[in-house]
């Protein structure tokens, strides 16, 4: 219950952390530790190298840039849940935080790990797809930019090289009359969610103009329910009207590819995820206060 | 050749300096380091919350930490809870008061998160120290004279402020 050794490294910059993991093979970066450190604990991950980034100036805040929110990758959960711009331009974020971990652990885990790490079950990766946010990720070659969409390769493999350094995620602004809605499901509060599900609707006139509906915990990766993304959009928004819509939608989601484990069953899943959809959707109806 | 790094950090507001392996967690720093066994270490994966203690006032696992990343930081134990003269305070008298304990394994990850929830929410529900405290597995108590501990403290604490 005690790592192995490995050498310690604590840059002071982006760039000195990208030449350490250029320079060292069987390097392992050190964010909030909230992951890392359990599964050095256990021995679970015996790396030669810990590139440590709490070092690090210039890679974590909240930035607002006018058309997207940039958050710098070790910023830490809980700094997320206590930011004014996040409140008021994607409360979204504050509301999935409550579903992660403790207290304790938000006051050390960062945007960063939690996207790197990639666990299925994670409520961050499960929001930037909600967003399809855009990641900055730093190399020896310079910065690149990539889609979340193209992020997680699979199961828990994110689109990143050994040399490589995620430092920002840029959130982009919804605007307009957008009520937002997060739910997950788990055993015990604080536990990763079985199935998580979010959802951001915006609407013009009594009519949704626009939604975005993700799983999380379902299958390998987050899922976008595209299909009933666009079905949605002419529908009115009110209680009394979009039974039948939301409905849809969560039927739609009842067909999802969803894994199974020696606990869970993908049929219960699958039956999770609709549920959870159609109280996202109907949250997401109920905050309707010009910008989510 | 072990990699180790000289440290210096302050630790229930006294300083002080170490040279520490880097693998080494701050709770094994604390415990066997400096001699403070008031920190239990538990699960060692961050899931029970005995270890819990303050780093810069805000309550973090110290076996999820490395000494090495406590270095120029303030720590504060469940032994640098009690008022200057020696006595429980507030909190740790509510404890004793309710019952909060018995065993007392989980009690300095208790007492620690506590210190800092109550202090960002110094009039909780009981709705919010149940949520406070989910992160702190108790096998004793059935957390029910936690709770009330931790209501209790709330108030005294804000009627002594």
């Amino acid at each position: 219950m005690k790592p192995a050794p490995f050498t310690y490294h604590d840059p002071t910059t982006a760039d000195e952390a990208v030449a350490l993991l250029a320079t060292h093979e069987d390097a392992k970066i050190l964010a909030g530790g909230q992951s890392l450190m359990p599964m050095l604990n256990m021995r679970f991950v015996v790396p030669d190298h810990v590139v440590d980034l709490n070092r690090i100036d210039g890679i974590a805040g909240v930035r607002d840039t006018g058309d997207s929110i940039e958050i710098g990758a070790m910023t830490r959960q809980r700094d997320l849940m206590r930011d004014g711009v996040i409140a008021a331009k994607a409360p979204i974020i504050p509301a999935a935080l409550h579903w992660v971990g403790h207290f304790q652990t938000r006051n050390r885990g960062t945007i960063g790990g939690s996207l790197c790490h990639l666990d299925p079950a994670a409520e961050l990766p499960c929001l930037m797809a909600l967003y399809d946010a855009e990641l900055t990720v730093q190399g020896p070659d310079g910065a690149r930019k990539v889609s979340f969409a193209e992020w997680p390769l699979a199961y828990m493999l994110p689109s990143i090289g050994p040399d490589e350094l995620l430092t920002s995620v840029s959130v982009p602004h919804w605007g307009g009359n957008t009520g937002h809605g997060f739910v997950e499901f788990s055993r015990r509060h604080g536990d990763f969610a079985i199935v998580a599900a979010g959802a951001l609707l915006t609407v013009e006139g009594g009519k949704i103009t626009r939604a975005a509906i993700s799983i999380g915990g379902a299958d390998v990766r987050p899922i976008r329910l595209t299909d009933a993304e666009t079905a949605l959009v002419g529908a009115a928004p009110d209680a009394a009207e979009n039974k039948g819509a939301f409905k849809a939608a969560a039927e739609i989601a009842r067909g999802i590819e969803a894994m199974s484990d020696a606990y869970v069953s993908s049929a219960y899943r699958q039956r999770l995820a609709a549920t959870l959809v159609e109280r996202a959707l109907s949250a997401a109806a109920k905050n309707l206060n010009g910008s989510a | 050749m072990a990699d180790t790094r000289d440290i210096e950090l302050t630790v229930n507001g006294e300083s002080h300096a170490a040279n520490v392996e880097t693998r080494t967690s701050l709770g094994d720093f604390l415990r066997h380091g400096l001699g403070l066994t008031g920190t239990h270490m538990g699960c060692e994966h961050g899931v029970c919350g005995a270890c819990t203690v303050m780093v810069d006032g805000e309550a973090v696992r110290s076996c999820l930490m490395l000494a090495v990343q406590a270095n120029g930081q303030e720590v504060t134990t469940v032994e640098g809870l009690a008022e200057d003269d020696g006595t429980l305070n507030a909190l740790q008298a509510a404890f004793w008061k309710h019952h909060g304990l018995q065993c007392g394994f989980c009690t300095p990850g208790m007492l620690t998160s506590l210190t800092a929830f109550l202090r960002d929410n110094p009039d909780p529900s009981e709705r919010d120290v149940r949520e406070a405290i989910s992160g702190n597995i108790c096998r004793c108590t059935g957390y029910q004279g936690i709770v009330d501990a931790a209501l209790d403290a709330a108030k005294t604490m804000q009627k002594g402020s």
